[in-house]
């Protein structure tokens, strides 16, 4: 018996390796953590509509993914930023041409302990004095921040530096990508950083609107003003607009050649037509279903490359899909 | 004299009392994580959970080609550094001989024993995944975990072949047997119980270690399963599944604990209990193998 089985091991690893090599139509998908779950959503509906399309997505960061997508090992990108000038320039190294398309908006939301009640509103003049990178060291409590604060000392709660979320806040708040102050508790778990801020009165940190709304119960979150009078994070406030600077957009980037064949095509076009749902039920804010039409048309029109010259603050619905 | 007793007396029972306190404490970390994580997770078990791929709803959200994963990769990585490791303790310890090239090669061993396992990501992802263009496979992701626990078995390996008594080996020696016959038929035979915790010991490394893997590319929505070995045609095998994408379970579950909805966080404990029920099993079947082992060897 256990002489049998050895030939019939051995047999198999001679002939085994020759049966298959190329597997199915895949639609290999990378990149930021932030837009997975949008992704995640639409390859689960993708799949019970084509059995036969199968598509695989990755978590690697949007620097991460873009490295792959770059490279040309992926069919499409998931971004929490627009693609850099630095990415763009290797794409162009290596002959790889893309297509831009907003998928959702994100609300990045600074927020507080429930029971902190001295603070309802914050401009962005006292969140950049609060978090550029001179307050390292010399802003230490509340009472620098505003006249009639508690002298208190304040607790800071980010995420990590290699995040996209940290890169849009930096750059809408401070003025530059990546300049912040360094004397924060960074993780890359927003779960730890609402953990963080509701255990301490007196503690502010900001993350995606997703876990703020999944918290409410713990975090209250702070009105921004931008010199149009306080706005809180809502659905309503980021979709149309108001909410600024801090909503962002969130992309895909579909590589041009990719974009070619049968099953990227059915996928990317089915992503736009089920967005709009498929984002609000992850956690996200559905962009207006105007831009959804714009950007299905730049798609089916195949029009290559970028809107942006790096992160840029506080642009229009419209605006990305313009040009 | 009575006073001097007392404090010989104080002194002895000292250190069991202070034994029994550290045991103690670490397992009483260990059953709170548990009862925690059964508290969390309890409720998400059952077959569905076991059965479904990742979905944005948790509650139709399953570990399926989790699960799978974990399981290949646990299997291959096995039959990798099973021989590798095995052989390599082998020759180390009856064969080498003292010089040089011998100790170059222990400090190595050790050193890459200690060497943070991302790194052995990185070596993964240039060699197996781009230069012997695996891509990001199931083949690709054993060889990295291998790669990481090779170290953990050489050094088992070594230690069990060291506490084997010189007598056995001068007895054989005396009977005729040859250098090979010894080591074959009579040191490693008695090492081998000694041999196979240290696989377990490696093994249960493995099955938690995430950094190589998604350093490596591993994904994490997968809606497949690696082909199956077992096919209707002839010769009835197949390999194919080594070539295929694969997650395993400690990706889907650091994914799922990084998500806002609290339903999430039950599934990730659910899977943790899945996690844990896998490397206990794993541990069984070494174990069981181990007293089927030394009951064959008393019988001889």
């Amino acid at each position: 018996m256990s002489k049998i089985l050895r030939l019939f091991l051995m047999l198999s690893i001679l002939l085994g390796f020759n049966l298959k090599i190329f597997a199915d139509s895949m639609i290999k998908i990378d990149g930021s953590s932030t837009v997975y779950p949008i992704t995640e959503a639409v390859a689960e509906e993708f799949q019970k509509v084509y059995k036969d399309i199968k598509v695989v997505v990755g978590i690697s960061g949007t620097g991460g993914g873009m490295k792959k997508f770059t490279a040309n090992q992926i069919d499409i990108c998931n971004a929490s930023r627009p693609i850099k000038s630095s990415e763009q320039k290797q794409a162009r190294m290596n002959g790889i041409d893309y297509i831009e398309l907003p998928v959702a908006y994100d609300g990045l939301t600074v927020v507080i302990n429930k029971k902190n009640d001295f603070i309802d509103y914050l401009t962005v003049a006292e969140l950049k004095k609060l978090w550029e990178p001179a307050a390292q060291n010399t802003i230490t409590k509340w009472s620098q921040i505003r006249a009639g604060f508690p002298s208190e000392k304040i607790k800071l709660y980010g995420p990590g530096t290699d995040s996209g979320t940290f890169e849009y806040f930096t750059e809408a708040i401070c003025g530059a990508s990546g300049k912040s102050r360094g004397d924060y508790t960074p993780s890359e778990d927003d779960n730890v950083l609402v953990q963080g801020v509701a255990g301490d009165k007196y503690a502010l940190g900001y993350f995606g609107l997703a876990y703020y709304e999944e918290n409410m119960d713990k975090l209250k979150a702070v009105k921004i003003d931008n010199g149009k009078g306080p706005i809180a994070p809502t659905y309503e406030t980021v979709q149309n607009g108001t909410y600024q600077p801090l909503s962002r957009p969130l992309f895909i980037y579909v590589n041009r050649s990719a974009a070619d064949r049968d099953d990227v095509q059915k996928f990317v076009e089915f992503y736009l037509k089920n967005a709009k749902n498929i984002v609000k039920e992850v956690g996200y804010i559905a962009l207006p279903d105007k831009v959804y039409e714009l950007a299905m048309k730049k798609f089916q029109d195949k029009k290559t490359g970028s809107v942006f010259k790096g992160v840029k603050i506080g642009v229009s619905a419209e605006e990305l899909l313009s040009k | 004299m009575h006073e001097e007793k007392l404090i010989y007396k104080i002194r002895d029972n000292f250190f069991p009392v202070a034994g029994l306190l550290a045991t103690v404490v670490s397992l009483g970390v260990l059953f709170v994580l548990i009862i925690d994580v059964f508290k969390d997770g309890y409720m998400r078990l059952n077959l569905q959970f076991l059965t479904s791929y990742p979905s944005r709803i948790p509650e139709k959200a399953g570990i399926l080609s989790a699960w799978v994963g974990t399981v290949w990769i646990m299997v291959l990585t096995a039959f990798l550094i099973f021989p590798i490791g095995v052989a390599s303790g082998i020759y180390l310890e009856e064969y080498a001989k003292p010089g040089k090239i011998k100790d170059f090669l222990e400090i190595n061993i050790s050193n890459l024993a200690g060497v943070p396992s991302i790194i052995y990501g990185l070596l993964g992802l240039q060699i197996f995944v781009y230069f012997f263009k695996m891509d990001r496979s199931v083949l690709a992701g054993a060889l990295t975990l291998s790669l990481v626990v090779l170290p953990i078995v050489i050094v088992a390996t070594r230690e069990a072949l060291k506490a084997v008594p010189l007598s056995l080996r001068e007895a054989s020696f005396a009977l005729g047997a040859n250098k090979l016959q010894t080591v074959v038929f009579q040191v490693l035979p008695s090492a081998f119980s000694g041999i196979l915790s240290g696989v377990i010991l490696a093994m249960s490394r493995a099955i938690g270690e995430t950094a190589p893997l998604i350093t490596i590319g591993a994904l994490t929505y997968i809606a497949f399963l690696p082909t199956s070995p077992f096919t209707s045609e002839f010769p009835f095998i197949t390999f194919q599944g080594l070539k295929d994408y694969f997650t395993v379970l400690p990706i889907q579950i650091f994914n799922w604990v990084s998500r806002p909805q609290k339903a999430f966080h039950s599934n990730a404990a659910a899977g943790i209990i899945i996690l844990l029920v896998i490397s206990l099993f794993i541990n069984f079947l070494a174990i069981y193998l181990r007293i089927k082992f030394e009951k064959y060897m008393r019988r001889r």
